[in-house]
């Protein structure tokens, strides 16, 4: 008999929480996240809000920069895509938030498969060249497609509603959000135990040996790309029904830059790294406005100052984090983890 | 009756200038290990390349199990049933072994994106079925049990070279094409490895077709030799024939003196 980590079946031990305390832990997050709308104030509900979205976008982007090595620099603007889709279809269609939210992620997709096929024949500093390209022009018909879009005017778009219960708070919403974050997060855990995902990490780490085994690599670069999208624009459909509205300066290219910082921050090809960094990416610039605000006083010009500064700290972070900690958060918290594991026994 | 699993034609290939391969022909009989030395830089890479579809050759035609490959990607000959393994490990590297030994298995497996986003019970069935059999095909076999949740990067060179045979395997090839298997190893490991492809062509009839510097191997495990010079077929035939073989001789001592 095996002492430790023997599984009874492959099957067991396939599976996404292999161990008793992983399942606990597990149990106690849910429970905590079913609570935590319950006690937090107006502000801490929002901030949450905010973060949950921010996880469905960041993990499409992991998907294709973090297990696939592809970068975008245009990530924004399919999130872009997947609310305006939404929008439409739940002013001019009339539909319930239960279709927009997938025909978001639809819509999205099929941007993203277009400008995918030519940007995906091209490697690296080109191909981040070529999904810029995508940012701007998509960001242009946001604008100016008026008939469509509304223009710099936007869409205003009524709350969800669920068996006729109208979903027009933060608190309502946030069970709405997390449902949602919490589905994609399983799918993308699960994309990567089967052949797919491995062929996409396979691509990223060698794509001369993953043609050899049989994996085509342009194929799966855009199914890759597909699959991104599709998270960007279901996270763009769930932020229309929390915003209520959509104007085109919701999706610039700093929200792009964003993205790309939550992933290269939280971990490159991790999960649980993109969970981490978008938390961290979204309470950064919260707490840089409020040591804004409180130095205001004493500087009244302070938050000229602040949107400069926000950006000069996100790109300070991925550069730092490049450099010091490339496997970002999701390494760190490892570390805290082992640590803890043979705490007291080891210092 | 056994055929030719692999017939090359007239292959020629060259880099601006270099010759790497001049007209060479080979065939190499199924059910056979098949040996290919010659002196550094002879073109035994460039050779195997040329099968496997990482290089075009100017000309010559490459037949593999009877259909002409000589233009198709290296993805397609792969799901005719050639893996290979290579010089300077091709593994990788921040995935475990068994992340890599699945990755082998990729073009027999059907899982598309949809069922793998929601692991659905078709899925979930073809990974069960996959790890059984790559734990009783590849991993026992091999005898790299304790390795399977190692980092590759982790592991020692010989180890490495290992598992990459256990990915090329995963593969279940038809042809297995080996560059270098032994390269680096420490005696123990060498016989280990020598004794896994004679097994892998006892045991599976897969056909192999193997570069290799370690002489004592080559003579001990080889059905048949061809060497290459130059970019040149200088000899073919019978591991002990060629030993003797002047030109092989002068080639080698050629190189040597
Ligand atoms: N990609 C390439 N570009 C240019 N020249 C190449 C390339 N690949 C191989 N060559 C040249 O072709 C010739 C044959 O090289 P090859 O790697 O096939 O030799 P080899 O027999 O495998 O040698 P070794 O025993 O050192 O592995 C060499 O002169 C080499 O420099
Ligand atoms: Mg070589």
């Amino acid at each position: 008999m095996r002492i430790g980590d023997f599984k009874e079946t492959y099957a067991a031990d396939e599976a996404i929480f292999r161990t008793p305390a992983v399942r606990a832990w597990m149990g106690a997050l849910g429970a905590a996240m079913l609570v935590f709308p319950f006690v937090a104030g107006d502000y801490l509900l929002y901030l949450a809000n905010l973060v949950g979205v921010m996880i469905i976008a960041a993990l499409g982007l992991n998907i294709l920069t973090g297990f696939t090595g592809q970068i975008s620099l245009g990530h924004a603007a399919f999130v872009g895509v997947g609310s305006y889709a939404a929008a439409i279809g739940a002013t001019r269609l009339g539909l319930p938030f239960y279709l927009c939210i997938p025909l978001g992620g639809a819509a999205a997709c099929v941007a993203g498969t277009v400008i995918g096929v030519p940007s995906l024949r091209v490697k690296g500093l080109y191909l981040a060249i070529a999904t810029l390209s995508a940012q701007v022009i998509l960001e242009w018909v946001f604008s100016n497609w008026d008939s469509v879009t509304g223009g710099i005017r936007g869409i205003n778009v009524p709350p969800a509603t669920l068996y006729g219960v109208p979903l027009d708070t933060d608190f309502r919403v946030y069970f709405l959000i997390y449902a949602v974050a919490a589905a994609f997060t399983y799918s993308a855990r699960n994309l990567f135990r089967t052949r797919v995902g491995r062929a996409f990490i396979a691509i990223r780490d060698r794509d001369i040996a993953a043609e050899l085994m049989g994996i085509n690599l342009f194929r799966y670069k855009i199914l890759s790309f597909m699959v991104s999208s599709f998270y960007a624009g279901v996270a763009g459909a769930v932020w229309v029904y929390f915003a209520k509205v959509v104007t085109p300066e919701y999706f610039p290219l700093s929200l792009s830059i964003q993205f790309l910082a939550i992933v290269i921050v939280g971990g490159l090809g991790s999960i649980q790294g993109t969970i981490l960094g978008a938390i961290f990416m979204t309470l950064v610039p919260e707490l840089l406005k409020a040591g804004t605000e409180a130095v205001k006083p004493f500087f009244p010009d302070a938050m000229s100052y602040l949107f400069p500064l926000r950006d000069i700290l996100f790109g300070a972070l991925i550069v730092g984090f490049l450099i010091l900690e490339p496997h970002g958060l999701a390494e760190m918290w490892q570390r805290v983890k082992r640590y803890f594991a043979l705490w007291p026994f080891r210092s | 009756m056994v055929g030719d699993a692999l017939v090359i034609d007239g292959v020629t290939l060259s880099f601006g200038g270099v010759n790497a391969l001049s007209g060479v022909s080979l065939s190499v009989r199924e059910g056979t290990i098949h040996g290919v030395i010659g002196p550094n830089g002879a073109g035994k890479t460039s050779l195997l390349n040329c099968v496997g579809g990482f290089y075009r050759p100017q000309q010559g035609t490459i037949r593999f199990l009877g259909a002409d490959v000589t233009r198709m990607t290296p993805d397609r000959r792969a799901s005719l049933g050639m893996a290979r393994t290579f010089q300077n490990i091709a593994l990788f590297k921040g995935m475990t072994v068994q992340d890599n030994i699945k990755l082998g298995a990729h073009a027999h497996l059907r899982t598309g994106v949809l069922s793998a986003l929601l692991y659905a019970p078709s899925a979930r069935r073809e990974e069960t079925v996959l790890r059984r059999e790559m734990e009783k095909d590849v991993i026992d076999f091999l005898e790299i049990e304790h390795l399977r949740r190692k980092t590759v990067g982790n592991l020692s060179y010989g180890l490495q070279k290992r598992v990459e045979l256990a990915r090329a395997l995963a593969m279940r090839p038809n042809v297995l094409l080996l560059d270098e298997p032994i390269a680096g190893m420490n005696q123990e490991e060498t016989e280990d490895m020598a004794r896994f492809i004679l097994d892998i062509k006892e045991e599976r009839g897969v056909t192999v077709v193997m570069i290799e510097h370690h002489m004592g191997v080559v003579m001990d495990i080889c059905d048949r030799v061809t060497v290459l010079n130059f970019g040149v077929k200088i000899a073919e035939g019978a591991p002990g024939d060629i030993r003797e073989d002047p030109e092989v001789v002068k080639a080698y001592l050629g190189k040597a003196g």
